[in-house]
């Protein structure tokens, strides 16, 4: 392993973190602050409780996947598509590290990132809602593991963009809707049969399930499922980044 | 039996010595072999066509050849910012591609394009560099690279604040940060003043004596002619010519002797047919051209002529032509005047 090429990708990126401190930490907790306004202070207080939890705490889970995705994902595809863009990647890929130390470095400062802001929202929420978590532990995991996954999968955009629009569409056209759709709003028993059974497809749909059921012990789908479909989704975006440094896809023509 | 000992010494020291010749033999195999290496683009374009060549260790290579020749390309693939197609390449005996991390570490690279972080202090990008191969810190290492590019007083400034020659000597630090045996200058000296250019040339003469292997290109012929060992042209993917610089410098190079007349001529005289000259400045300038390689040069049978003549001359200078007509002329006949 070359660990000084790990940390030496890894401290590059959390110095382009710290140097866009506001945009990359203010504007997740600006936003999930507007969303508990609206829909856990206004909205919320018409609604009745879900599972039994008051509809502002229900929410905390599908908000906090919501920031998580988006940022996991536009961290890591920004920080692999910039230096692809600018010409500076030639470094990397002359120097003697492999895929694997290239993905810790990368992934892992934005994996860092973004567990610096669900901590924030955490707080955030705090100011708006009480609430307790049930299972601190699996929250963390879930979290961890959700980060990771979606800065691989951010990691496989940035890698496969080849302008900067490419770079947006995928979070904006695939995963704000999956989200929205997975359940961060709303339990989806309160779905009609059918609608329940096409969510299933819907991968957020167990990814927010099994965040919310560490928080407060209830679920959509099964705790196990959840994680074994992290893991799943893990899975595949190692093995695309292994074959994309592979083959040298849209990094070495 | 004293004898016997101090016999057996020198027989010991003799044996060591010459195993020690051995291994130097040994080292004599290249450090960098490329074998029947061929590159098409995505495109479909054809930008390497077989090329074998072998650099040696401490050498300074210069790569020359026109725009779009591969050249680029040719060391991207070394490198390993680019996929080969067909063939091998052996760095230090190990295959760069299987065996990269052993490689890779052996080599510096300071690309043509000037790509470089901007947001970065010089200190900070210089150690990222270093990081990236995968050595420890070193300060002192970092501190001397800088001083030698003169980049020491702008250690703590954003390379966004620097010019374009200072940003090329950036790129040119970060190469040497992890201590290069084999460094790669794709243009070093592109857009670098004449002061520049010269404390680069020394710095990379101060490399070659610490054994470091370096392959530059450029289109600075005379920078070539300046540095350069051995030159290798390359032109349309091929590799026409590779050589000693001096041997390609005599073997190519032509030797003038120009005769300044003291009365003009209006024509070469008949008697001078069998000599290659040339009458120029209104016949008042006489300019013989002759092969450096020929066991007579001519210049004592034409001058006997001369004087047979009574044709006078007041003044007379040989030149040789530089290696940037040589190459020009090379690049133009695709090396065919190299060929037997
Ligand atoms: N990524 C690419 N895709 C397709 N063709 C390419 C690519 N990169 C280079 N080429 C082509 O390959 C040829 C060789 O390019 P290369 O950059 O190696 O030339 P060079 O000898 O370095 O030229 P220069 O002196 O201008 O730097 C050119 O014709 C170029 O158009
Ligand atoms: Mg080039």
């Amino acid at each position: 392993m070359n660990f000084y090429a790990i940390r030496a990708i890894y401290v590059f990126e959390m110095s382009r973190t710290w140097r866009t401190l506001m945009e990359s930490i203010a504007s997740p907790i600006l936003t999930t602050s507007l969303y508990f306004i609206v829909f856990g202070a206004a909205i919320g207080s018409r609604m009745g409780d879900i599972d039994g939890i008051p509809y502002a705490a229900f929410i905390i889970p599908g908000l906090l996947m919501l920031s998580l995705l988006g940022e996991s994902i536009s961290n890591a595809s920004f920080g692999i598509y910039f230096p692809k863009f600018s010409g500076t990647i030639y470094e990397v890929l002359s120097a003697p590290v492999s895929t694997l130390e290239i993905v810790i470095g990368y992934v892992g400062a934005a994996v860092t990132k973004s567990m610096i802001i669900a901590v924030l929202i955490l707080i955030t929420a705090y100011f708006f809602v009480d609430y307790e978590v049930l299972h601190p532990f699996w929250m963390f995991g879930f979290l961890l593991l959700t980060t990771i996954t979606f800065s691989m999968f951010g990691f496989i955009i940035g890698l496969w963009a080849d302008d900067f629009q490419k770079l947006q569409i995928i979070p904006m056209m695939v995963i704000t809707p999956l989200t929205f759709l997975g359940g961060a709003f709303y339990s989806i028993n309160m779905l009609p049969p059918f609608w329940q059974k096409v969510t299933l497809f819907n991968p957020v749909v167990y990814l927010i399930s099994g965040l919310r059921w560490s928080f407060y012990g209830v679920s959509d789908v099964a705790v196990g499922l959840s994680m074994v479909m992290i893991l799943v989704f893990m899975l595949i975006c190692l093995l695309l980044i292994g074959w994309i440094f592979k083959t040298g896809y849209r990094l070495k023509d | 039996m004293l004898l016997k000992i101090v016999n057996m010494k020198v027989w010991v020291s003799y044996t060591l010595s010459s195993l020690r010749q051995t291994y130097e033999e040994v080292r004599v195999v290249p450090i960098i072999s490329i074998r029947n290496l061929s590159k098409t683009y995505a495109s479909g374009f054809h930008a390497l066509k077989n090329i074998n060549l072998d650099i040696r260790q401490g050498e300074i290579f210069a790569l020359l050849g026109p725009n779009g020749a591969g050249k680029t390309t040719l060391i991207s693939i070394i490198c390993g910012l680019v996929t080969p197609g067909e063939g091998q390449v052996l760095i230090d005996g190990e295959d760069n591609s299987s065996n990269f991390r052993a490689t890779r570490s052996l080599i510096g690279l300071v690309p043509q394009e000037l790509a470089i972080a901007t947001f970065e202090s010089v200190l900070a990008t210089m150690n990222f560099s270093r990081g990236l191969f995968g050595k420890a810190p070193d300060s002192i290492h970092i501190e001397k690279v800088l001083r030698d590019l003169s980049l020491w007083d702008k250690r703590h400034e954003r390379i966004v604040n620097l010019s374009g020659g200072m940003k090329r000597r950036v790129l040119i630090a970060k190469a040497l940060a992890h201590e290069p045996k084999i460094l790669f200058l794709d243009e070093p000296t592109a857009g670098i003043d004449v002061e520049q250019r010269h404390s680069m040339w020394g710095m990379v003469r101060r490399l070659r004596e610490n054994g470091v292997t370096i392959i530059l290109t450029t289109h600075y012929i005379d920078e070539a002619e300046e540095m350069a060992d051995r030159i290798g042209v390359i032109s349309e993917g091929e590799i026409s010519v590779v050589e000693e610089k001096t041997v390609l410098m005599n073997k190519l190079g032509k030797k003038q002797l120009t005769l300044t007349l003291q009365a003009p001529l209006s024509s070469i005289p008949d008697e001078l047919s069998t000599f290659s000259l040339e009458l120029t400045d209104q016949g008042n300038v006489l300019v013989y051209t002759f092969d450096t390689q020929k066991e007579n040069t001519g210049i004592s049978d034409l001058l006997r002529q001369l004087d047979k003549l009574g044709i006078d001359f007041k003044d007379l200078h040989s030149s040789q032509s530089s290696l940037e007509e040589i190459f020009v002329s090379l690049v133009r006949d695709k090396g065919a005047s190299l060929k037997p």
